[in-house]
């Protein structure tokens, strides 16, 4: 049953005309974080409140939605978020990443090929990329106007020196279009090279930091590395999906209580749609 | 190998490689007393308090020459030396540098992205502490790194053999190349810094007061390094110290500071053995 009682979408319209008026301004201008008024919403921020926004602004009657957490449709931050969006909008929600025409998400990107009819909403803890080697918001800003990363690249520099490798697991810096240094959001560097040259729209909502940036189809996103040291993905070769035998995705490892390790799809979504196809034959 | 004493004394025909006209610091808007050429207390306006760091100051700098700049604390030395690298902006003044754009572009009139070619290119300073100049947490490797990246270094090999040639040419092992430089000692940190300055071979060398603060046997070592460097790289240096045997044994040529202002300058030991000014005849008898 629609809710009466709230505006079709939680916000109120001026606030989701500013919101897609940022979002045209990210998507003008690939990578680059644009500030926006950030709304209270009943979820504190820091659990999605910015791709939450994102997804009220740009949500119709006719869409379907699919929202994620860690590649699960099931967990409490997914379903929480379904069900406000539910029930502020009356759309139609689905677990399949095909017929989903808006899919939120924290931390993976879905493993089926997004199309160019569906956008991708992700959910951001912390939008500048630079904050790691600069706290400061008006340095970061400067950096980034003077396209002045050196001190991104020097961290990569003294990971290898120390390491051997760059020990960067998610949120894996991206160049966009050789100009901003991003950040992905915390996706799995398997996940980043899917941002390049894209067929779908990803757009990037940080409630607690108030900024949006986006990535709009076929741009070109580069992970920062160097000339003799490849950016590598996480490997699972020879690991398979032990549900439903899935190779070349991205699994987590799980150890049960005694002891023995096994993988299975991050994608839950997938997964299952891929046993039910396999229960058909 | 050429003598120490006789490298590329000025001849009058030869241009020079930085050419610094009229620069001036000033702190403070001025008033017609000041900006008239009125009489300063030391380098403060009596009237309206301005405070002139630098005034006026000219200099020139030949290739493969060591001009020394000497002075007392306030002097303006430091803010010549941090002006010329960009770290302060100029109020008035301009600089040339031969090699930039045929010599004929005011570097203090260009943007931002031309000051970085120059400082990341054709300069490298040394500060006398060395955490302006270093990332005290970031390996030494990674300090020198860090100039090459600036400059569009985007391989670690070639990054990191570079890294060690110039570590091992100011003397620092290779094992020590992966420990960030506040493990090292004051004369270890100073040698870091000069090996970051020098990363993409600069023209001009700022040293200021680098033997400031460390004891004599290394004051010793990085004065012999100083020598080694122009002889090996070639390097144009301009050095600012307050202690004159520094100056007496590294420049060719000195220019004497007071106030904001070059009030003698000369080859070296014309102005150690002869100072004209009652200011160089003062420092000069207080100190030998």
């Amino acid at each position: 049953m629609e809710r009466r009682d709230y505006n079709f979408g939680f916000l109120d319209e001026n606030s989701k005309r500013e919101i897609r008026r940022c979002l045209l301004k990210a998507v003008a201008i690939p990578g680059y974080q644009v500030p926006f008024g950030s709304r209270e919403l009943p979820i504190g921020r820091g659990w999605g409140t910015g791709g939450i926004q994102v997804t009220l602004s740009i949500i119709g009657k006719e869409d379907v939605l699919k929202v994620i957490d860690q590649g699960s449709d099931d967990s409490v931050n997914a379903v929480n978020i379904k069900k406000l969006v539910k029930s502020c909008t009356n759309v139609e929600i689905t677990t399949d990443s095909e017929e989903a025409t808006i899919i939120q998400t924290r931390h993976r990107i879905p493993e089926t090929p997004m199309r160019g009819d569906q956008i991708l909403v992700l959910q951001v803890p912390t939008p500048e990329p630079l904050r790691v080697v600069e706290p400061r918001e008006s340095v970061t800003k400067q950096m980034h106007a003077e396209t002045e990363y050196s001190t991104m690249w020097l961290t990569l520099y003294e990971d290898i020196i120390k390491c051997g490798k760059i020990g960067i697991s998610s949120e894996y810096p991206v160049f966009v279009e050789n100009r901003y240094v991003m950040n992905p959001s915390p996706i799995p560097r398997y996940d980043t090279p899917k941002l390049n040259d894209s067929e779908t729209l990803y757009l990037f909502g940080a409630g607690r930091e108030k900024k949006i940036y986006a990535i709009p189809p076929h741009t070109k996103v580069i992970p920062l590395e160097f000339e003799d040291v490849p950016f590598e993905t996480e490997d699972f070769s020879g690991k398979k999906c032990h549900l439903c035998g899935a190779e070349n995705v991205y699994l987590d490892e799980i150890t049960d209580e005694n002891g023995n390790t096994y993988y299975e799809c991050s994608d839950t979504g997938f997964c299952a749609k891929r046993r039910a196809e396999n229960a058909k034959h | 190998m050429q003598s120490i004493n006789n490298i590329n004394e000025p001849t009058g025909t030869e241009k020079p490689i930085l050419n610094v006209k009229g620069l001036t610091v000033r702190y403070g808007k001025g008033c017609p007393h000041c900006m008239n050429g009125g009489e300063l207390n030391k380098n403060t306006c009596p009237k309206c308090h301005t405070v002139w760091a630098a005034n006026g100051v000219d200099i020139e700098l030949y290739k493969g020459e060591i001009l020394g700049i000497v002075g007392e604390s306030g002097s303006g030395k430091s803010t010549l030396m941090k002006s010329i690298y960009f770290d302060f902006p100029v109020t008035e003044g301009e600089a040339y540098i031969s090699s930039y754009m045929d010599g004929k572009k005011n570097i203090f009139d260009v943007n931002l992205q031309q000051k970085k070619f120059i400082r990341n290119n054709i300069m490298g300073m040394v500060y006398q502490n060395p955490v302006l100049g270093l990332r005290m947490d970031y390996s030494a490797a990674g300090n020198i790194a860090e100039k090459l990246i600036a400059a569009g270094g985007r391989n670690f090999g070639k990054m990191t053999e570079r890294a060690k040639g110039l570590l091992d040419s100011v003397e620092i092992l290779e094992e020590r190349m992966k420990e960030p430089p506040k493990n090292f000692s004051g004369g270890m940190q100073q040698r870091v810094q000069i090996s970051k300055a020098l990363a993409n071979n600069p023209e001009v060398l700022l040293l200021d007061e680098v033997t400031t603060g460390l004891d004599l046997s290394v004051q010793a070592k990085v004065l012999d390094l100083i020598r080694m460097i122009r002889q090996e790289f070639g390097v144009s240096i301009l050095l600012v110290s307050h202690d004159l045997a520094v100056i007496r044994m590294l420049a060719d040529r000195t220019v004497v500071m007071l106030d904001g202002k070059v009030i003698e300058r000369g080859l070296t030991d014309q102005i150690l053995d002869d100072p004209q000014h009652p200011y160089t005849q003062q420092l000069v008898h207080s100190l030998l």
